[in-house]
């Protein structure tokens, strides 16, 4: 049966939490207007509005997971996004893989935010409002699925699936619910996938904070006293939206086959350029702070930063990418409504800006070279620089959209080698940005002069330089870019380091946010140069075979093709195809999957042997996500096995094929990547023609290249599955194959029931045989055998070391903590200013 | 000079530096004749090229031939233009490659016989347009 009741409760939550919004953003201006007497009274009327649009967009929150935790195919959402085999949390994540969720998502931390900022703020409660509201009933618009005519406002998460497709079953009966869902993208199936969203869009929600704060602050002309409560939201939301991009970084290196954790794609350089801008406005904003200079770049800098957070999302889901981004997003017409968005609060902010523009105060005094606001400001233009840099070409698809409507024609394409057009100018910006840190965080604990600096820096310097040395000498950085970038990391951890304990032993450890947050981005840098700089393919064919003689051989093969038990040199290692697995629920190891039988059911299988102590033959296993194949690959030097590695892949019909992700042996100073590329399919084998084999007991032959021993026979009482009559004859033949290493039994049999004779087949899918039993000719005690051949099983896979990587992870924590020490020191900051009645 | 003016031209400099290259470096989308003519006025820029897969009457995917150690393969694809063009991949075939309605070659001519992709974009059928509902399970 159709259940319509939460999808009507989820379309009519959205429509009372759009309302709501534009009640809410209403009843505050009006708030913000009324004098003293009405002031209560409105407050109370906006609070309840924006309470009532609090409980409806849960409300929303709440219907769309409901229809997926209840497996509701009936709805679109559930059945394109969701199925029947996944996990909670799992369905988390089908939660927001479409792009309504996702909405809901973000909309859902604005109004928690919101809620917060209720709580925390006295004065600037009216105008954040404002902000708040409006930029819900915008969000809230995006899933309205209201139709009036030929505009489309949003598109509903809570159509039925009858409404959203046209199959001709619905016109035989309307009540048709599809038995299970077409389930989630197999890539999302990751544990990072279940968190990485949620923070980044925590982080999208954030940026709104200090961008309300401003527009209150022009609004009120206290053009610089929104600085205090912006700042610590500022960090916060550098610090959740960073957050966000190393998870989805971390997840792209552990699920997603590119080889890396980075790829300059349009979709990471949406979100990395909002958090660059927003890097440069947090440093604008504490000079501010300290010495009442770079008031205007601030302003710009957190007006663009929310932008820029609009545009990335137009970017990514108005589908303008195209072609030019491996993530696809659908269309679902929401671009102009996104544009709107943006154009809407970039036209407010401009507008308000300039008309304060002349009122802001600004510092006459040009700043001194030996002053800490010089060299912040230079690194928050290098930062802008590095922004600009990224999204000039990111938007290249935009741009050709822009100019076909207008009737022109762009065929601009974004750089073809991304990530090396990128790293070249992101690189030195890095360089630039290490060493101003390092310099800017002397000028910012203490007045200097040049001999002061001098006398600062020279002991860094020398130990950073000493440390490089080391570095470079033994693990043999001899790229003068590379020893440029090692240098630069080192002086920057160094130097702040000095600071860091300069900080600890005066004061507390509330101020060290700064040098912390410096002392991971050294880091992050040093970790990212040996990780891809010095990232080194292993998988290059080795066997010295050439197979076409032409110019294809000259071309770098960065796969291996490995037959299954065959052992093949690998640089420093032998490797072992050794075949597929499966993982089993309370097996800690992976499964062989030849031992494994399908029920039918989802999930499930019937053990065709006893597998160690976990289970026994005949027990019915629960099998974790049955699409799901680990292939094992062992790793072997001097002829003991390493290690092994079990990188995964899944055929996935309804998604569009194999989907792979690697695996990694992790070492603590590199990582051995290992992915599958290609593999067999022997689902629906094209057996080649039949060959026929003579072999009497105890004699040995060559099946295809295998060298097989016949051990004879046996006369079978009873066969599994069948049901013996009386006068039955059956029997078994005892064929040993040799791979290699490995031996393996292959026992076809054979049945005469009133002159009648069955076969019994068995198929290897490993070796790619079919072996049956043809015939008994006793008089010259021969057996025949019938040979089908198909191909062994086989991967291609890359295998990749990625030296220090783990230096890169361990920097982006310290900085994390960084970001988050800061946090705390400015939010008590302000808490105190509030506390005093000042704001 | 004031140093506000120095820093404000190496600004405008880099920035402008940043536009030439963006512009030097982008590729383009190109027909296979179009990226024939560049590669032989010396032109060697990876470009875009976009098409679908060769497919015979039966709608199978004809042409596809992949190297015997399965880590390249060569195809046949037909640009916008209607241009039958054999491209060689140095990858392993990607999985759902076949099924794809649009592929974008991203690459240059080796000689005319041979375009080689050194990036394979590929546009497969998207679920959400997928209105075929299984009646499985009714």
């Amino acid at each position: 049966m159709i259940n319509t009741f939460v999808g009507n409760l989820g379309h009519l939550m959205t429509i009372v939490a759009f309302v709501s919004a534009l009640v809410t953003a209403y009843a505050y201006i009006q708030y913000f207007r009324a004098n003293e007497i009405e002031k209560a009274s409105w407050r109370r009327f906006s609070r309840i509005s924006f309470y009532i649009h609090t409980g409806s967009t849960v409300l929303i929150a709440f219907s769309l997971f409901e229809i997926i935790y209840n497996h509701r195919y009936e709805y679109f959402y559930a059945y394109s996004h969701s199925s029947k085999a996944l996990p909670v949390h799992y369905m988390i994540s089908s939660f927001w893989e479409g792009q309504e969720g996702a909405f809901i998502l973000w909309a859902f931390w604005n109004v928690i935010l919101g809620v917060i900022l209720i709580h925390t703020n006295k004065f600037w409660e009216a105008p954040v409002m404002v902000v708040f509201a409006l930029v819900q009933a915008f969000l809230i618009s995006m899933i309205m699925g209201v139709v009036i005519g030929d505009l489309k406002i949003g598109s509903s998460p809570f159509m039925l699936l009858r409404d959203a497709t046209q199959a001709p079953i619905f016109q035989l009966n309307p009540d048709f619910v599809p038995e299970d869902g077409t389930g989630l993208n197999p890539l999302l199936q990751n544990i990072w996938m279940v968190i990485h969203p949620p923070t980044l869009f925590l982080g999208y929600a954030s940026t709104l904070i200090p961008f309300a704060f401003l527009i209150g602050g022009l609004v009120t002309k206290r053009y610089s006293e929104w600085i205090r409560p912006a700042l610590p939201w500022a960090i916060f939301s550098a610090m959740i939206l960073g957050m966000g991009i190393i998870m989805g970084a971390y997840w792209a290196y552990v699920t997603l086959n590119f080889g890396g954790y980075w790829n300059w794609d349009p979709v990471e350089n949406a979100v990395y350029v909002p958090w660059l801008i927003l890097v440069a406005s947090i440093h604008t904003m504490i000079t501010f702070k300290k010495s009442a200079t770079a008031l205007k770049t601030s302003i710009v800098l957190v007006i663009m930063s929310f932008i820029l957070v609009l545009y990335a999302t137009f970017l990514v889901r108005s589908g303008v990418l195209g072609d030019a981004s491996v993530h696809s997003f659908t269309d679902l017409g929401l671009s102009g409504q996104l544009l709107i968005y943006m154009l809407f609060f970039l036209a407010i902010a401009v507008v308000l800006a300039a008309r304060a523009w002349k009122h802001i105060p600004t510092s006459e005094k040009e700043a001194d070279v030996y002053s800490r606001e010089f060299w912040i400001f230079l690194g928050a233009i290098t930062l802008g620089l590095m922004a600009f840099q990224v999204i000039l070409p990111t938007s290249i698809p935009a741009w050709n959209a822009l100019v076909e409507s207008f009737g022109g024609i762009s065929n601009m394409a974004p750089p073809a080698d991304q990530v090396e057009f990128y790293t070249r100018f992101q690189l030195w910006f890095a360089v630039a940005i290490a060493l101003l840190t390092s310099v800017g965080q002397f000028f910012w604990w203490q007045k200097i002069d040049k001999k002061v600096l001098k006398e600062a820096l020279v002991t860094p310097y020398i130990v950073s330089v000493l440390i490089s040395a080391a570095i470079i000498v033994l693990a043999k950085v001899y790229d003068w870019k590379y020893i440029i970038i090692v240098l630069a990391g080192t002086f920057t951890i160094v130097a702040n380091a000095v600071i860091l304990a300069k900080i600890l032993k005066k004061s507390t450890f509330k101020l060290a946010g700064g040098s912390l947050a410096h002392i991971g981005l050294g880091m992050i840098l040093i970790g990212i140069m040996f990780s891809s700089g010095y990232s080194d393919v292993i998988s290059i064919n080795m066997s010295g075979l050439t197979y076409s003689n032409s110019w294809e051989d000259e071309m770098n093969k960065e796969h291996v093709l490995l037959w299954i038990n065959k052992p093949t040199q690998m640089k420093d290692y032998t490797v072992i195809y050794r075949g597929r697995q499966k993982k089993v629920v309370g097996v800690p190891e992976y499964v062989p999957a030849k031992i494994l039988e399908s029920t039918g059911n989802v999930n499930e299988a019937i053990a065709l042997e006893d597998y160690k102590e976990h289970f026994k033959k005949g027990d019915i296993v629960k099998i974790v996500l049955e699409e799901n194949d680990y292939f094992k690959i062992d790793y072997l030097q001097n002829e003991t096995l390493k290690f092994s590695l079990s990188p995964m892949s899944q055929f996935n019909e309804g998604m569009g094929g194999l989907i792979s992700s690697p695996d990694s042996k992790i070492y603590l100073n590199k990582d051995l990547y290992t992915y599958v590329a290609a593999m067999n399919d022997y689902e629906d084998p094209e057996w080649k023609e039949d060959e026929n084999y003579e072999v009497s007991p105890g004699e040995q032959f060559h099946i295809a290249d295998f060298v097989t021993y016949f051990d004879g026979a046996e006369v079978l009482k009873e066969i599994e599955g069948y049901q013996l009559q009386e006068g039955d004859v059956a029997v078994k033949a005892k064929l040993r194959v040799l791979d290699y290493d490995t031996e393996k039994l292959l026992e076809p049999t054979f049945i005469i029931r009133n002159n009648q004779v069955g076969k019994l087949p068995v198929i290897d899918t490993e070796l790619g045989l079919k072996v049956s039993l043809e015939n008994i000719l006793p008089e010259q005690n021969k057996f025949v055998f019938k040979v089908n051949q198909y191909q062994k099983d086989y991967v291609v896979m890359k295998a990749i070391v990625k030296p220090y990587i783990n230096v890169l992870w361990i920097g982006t924590i310290i900085m994390l903590i960084g970001f988050t020490v800061a946090i705390f020191r400015r939010f008590d900051e302000f808490q105190k200013m509030r506390d005093k009645g000042l704001e | 000079m004031k140093k506000g003016h120095i820093i404000g031209l190496g600004i405008i400099a880099i920035a402008i530096v940043i536009i030439m290259t963006s512009i030097g470096d982008a590729s383009s989308y190109e027909s296979f004749n179009t990226a024939w003519e560049m590669k032989e006025d010396g032109e060697d820029k990876s470009i875009h090229v976009v098409g679908q897969l060769k497919k015979d009457e039966t709608g199978q995917v004809t042409g596809l031939e992949v190297r015997e150690d399965k880590t390249s393969f060569t195809f046949l694809l037909v640009d916008n233009e209607g241009t039958e063009q054999k491209v060689f991949y140095n990858e392993p075939v990607p999985a759902d490659f076949q099924r794809s309605e649009q592929v974008v070659v991203i690459g240059s001519y080796r000689e005319k016989e041979i375009f080689v992709a050194d990036k394979i974009l590929m546009k497969c059928p998207s679920k959400y347009q997928e209105t075929d509902v299984q009646a499985a399970g009714m």
